[in-house]
């Protein structure tokens, strides 16, 4: 892996491997990890990048070592990241709590695996939504992304750690194990961009990094701007708290980031995130008849003659039917007026997510005031959702409906 | 107050956590005097874990962090890696160190990645109200150990030899003098320097680890029970062996030997 490229490019690459050049390209310069599938080929091509680039590396001996390192690196006034899969996700946790407490900007992957446990190493999840948002002990606000393309896990790496500094947060990439090793045409962007954030007003904890004659204490006990602890202050203690979760929560507008497709006149809406707004969008291309170039809908009319009869198929008019897609990039902190917006003028929402159905909670909660039906279309197994099964559950809906 | 002391410790933040009577004083002085004595206060940072003595950083005006219990050693190694011209001091307690940290410890000995750990030994967990600790004599009766301690206790130093630390000091804190002396040296050091601190809980420890509960009686029995060793000397038993266990020079430091790969290769830094 050439280390910096000169100008822009495009390439075919596999998600993970977009996710290290996003990270070289957003200047990470230190990377600690430990190997666990799907998420491997990150730490295999940050290995060499980070030491090729001027930056540096180290195999932790194990996913804990991992976040505390980099989490050291970042005061050592490096960008630094990691990137691990379920198992190696929870052993995070406890530094995920660290690094929110002491406002430290860090990137961390969870390239996601079918759980609970050991689980799945090798097939696709979406189970790990909740565990991004509430994983650790205690309070916080926390940013996580979710790409649905290799593009995404490029672009979306670079906005991490944008939104990192800018916020002085752990910020997580919620990708999953088709993201992760699917191929894909990626545009690469050259060079390296040069994040640089002052210090913010909104952050209550230390900001200089070390050695800069500062004398800056790291504290993980709740503290004040100088690093001293505040934790047996009840009153100090819970503005704290306050503090570091609206400085995430105020800025909503700036971190938020939806997506929708044909929504303009659509009553029905499919809400999806990561991989599964993929076969998502095609099932909004077939219910709208909007040919592919794989000839998808010509066969699914063909299928649905074989299914239906041709009768029932030919009175089946998918051009009344009127869904769009909205896709949810930034999960975590739920876009709630976004989602509000985007699914205003629609009677019903149907998410599809590759776990029991967490996320359709949140949108219940969100939409359910403005009298939405939401239909959670939920599924284990590690197989990604077919765009034909959410069609049918789209039409099953609406005949429901009807 | 001492100039010393005045000049290192956040007077707001006084008085300590430490009760009275505890060892963490003596070396949370003797650390500084190593820092003043060297020159390199802006050039240093402290990293602790959780426990007692993982406070005695927090009251120093330098680069601080006070992390996660156990993960002092993992923070520091990101730190140094990422600043490989910088010195790394982190303090530990045994309980922080050899139980929840040991995974770290052995790995960052087994590196001999340059940094410092003073891992200060009392022998129960202080903080937490006086449970049994991985360094708890046998039979010692603790509030976790009712009937007496079954297990034999860790020694935290030499397992840092036997597993790769270039340079290891066992020391007291009835050895100040000797103790800064140490702290200088293994900050000196280029590799892996582990410094125990054989120091004293009067409160927590004292009655039922100790059988004692006066301070300074703990710190005479800290010189009756140990001896000074010197490379050659025999070992007598039932007596803790203390000085310098190890030094190493020759072992190549953990950044030199990545650096010295990607040469190879080369990647020049």
């Amino acid at each position: 892996m050439e280390s910096l490229q000169k100008k822009e490019k495009t390439a075919v690459l596999q998600g993970n491997e977009a996710c290290s050049q996003g990270a070289l390209y957003a200047g990470c310069r230190f990377f600690a990890g430990y190997p666990i599938t799907p998420s491997t080929e990150i730490i295999e091509m940050m290995s060499g990048a980070m030491q090729a680039a001027g930056g540096h590396f180290i195999q932790m001996e194990d996913e804990i070592g991992s976040a505390c390192a980099i989490i050291g690196a970042r005061w050592g006034g490096v960008k630094s990241m990691t990137a691990t899969s379920g198992p190696g996700y929870t052993l995070m946790q406890e530094s995920i709590g660290y690094a929110a407490v002491t406002e430290t900007p860090i990137v961390i992957v969870d390239v996601q695996r079918g759980g609970p446990s050991t689980g799945q190493p090798t097939l696709s999840s979406q189970q790990d939504i909740y565990q991004a948002r509430y994983g650790s002990h205690g309070d916080y606000e926390i940013i996580v992304l979710a790409p649905s393309s290799v593009q995404e896990m490029y672009d979306f790496t670079i906005k991490a750690f944008e939104l990192a500094e800018r916020f002085r947060t752990p910020v997580i990439l919620l990708s999953d194990e088709e993201i992760g090793h699917m191929r894909e045409k990626v545009v690469l962007q050259p060079g390296t961009e040069n994040i640089h954030e002052g210090k913010k007003k909104y952050v209550v904890s230390p900001q200089a990094d070390f050695f800069q004659g500062a004398w800056t204490t790291v504290e993980g006990q709740l503290h004040d701007d100088e690093g001293k602890r505040i934790g047996h202050l009840p009153q100090k203690s819970g503005d704290f708290i306050e503090n570091i979760c609206s400085k995430i929560t105020d800025h909503i507008d700036e971190i938020s980031s939806v997506r929708t497709y044909q929504m303009e006149d659509a009553d029905i809406a499919v809400l999806a995130y990561g991989s599964v707004a993929r076969p998502a969008m095609n099932a909004i291309n077939l219910a709208r008849g909007i040919k592919d170039d794989r000839g998808a809908t010509p066969f699914r009319f063909l299928k649905e003659i074989k299914k239906r009869g041709v009768g029932e198929a030919l009175r089946t008019d998918y051009s009344k039917l009127k869904v769009g897609l909205i896709k949810v990039n930034s999960v975590w902190p739920f876009p709630d007026e976004q989602i509000r917006e985007a699914a205003k003028n629609c009677s019903l929402v149907i998410v599809p997510e590759m776990n029991i159905g967490k996320y359709s909670r949140e949108v219940e909660r969100c939409l359910g005031g403005q009298g939405t039906k939401v239909v959670s279309m939920s599924k284990c197994g590690g197989d990604l959702h077919t765009p034909n099964e959410i069609l049918d559950r789209i039409l099953e809906e609406v005949k429901v409906d009807e | 107050m001492n100039d010393l002391y005045a000049k290192y410790i956040k007077k707001e933040a006084l008085p300590t956590l430490f009760c009275p009577g505890c060892g963490n004083g003596i070396v949370q002085y003797a650390a500084i005097e190593a820092f003043e004595k060297l020159g390199i206060r802006n050039d240093t940072a402290c990293v602790s874990g959780i426990g007692c003595s993982s406070w005695i950083p927090c009251y120093f005006k330098m680069d601080v962090m006070h992390t996660t219990h156990g993960r002092a050693i993992a923070f520091a190694e990101g730190l140094k890696i990422a600043q490989p011209d910088k010195n790394i001091v982190v303090f530990s307690g045994d309980g922080d160190c050899l139980a929840i940290g040991g995974n770290h410890l052995l790995h960052a000995c087994a590196r001999n990645i340059d940094i410092t750990v003073i891992m200060i030994n009392n022998m129960i967990y202080g903080m937490t109200g006086g449970q049994k600790s991985p360094a708890t004599p046998t039979g010692a009766k603790t509030h976790t150990s009712p009937y007496g301690a079954a297990d034999v206790p860790m020694k935290g130093s030499e397992l840092a030899m036997t597993i790769g630390a270039s340079y290891v000091a066992r020391w007291t804190t009835a050895h100040p003098v000797q103790l800064e002396k140490a702290i200088e040296e293994g900050i000196k050091h280029k590799g892996f320097s582990f410094i125990e601190v054989l120091s004293q809980c009067p409160v927590q420890a004292g009655k039922n680890v100790f059988k004692e509960k006066d301070p300074v009686k703990i710190m005479e029995m800290f010189k009756e029970q140990t001896y000074v060793w010197h490379e050659g000397d025999p070992e007598q038993p039932g007596k803790t062996k203390i000085g310098l266990l190890k030094k190493d020079d020759d072992a190549i430091e953990y950044i030199d030997r990545v650096n010295n790969v990607l040469r190879e290769n080369g990647i020049e830094r």
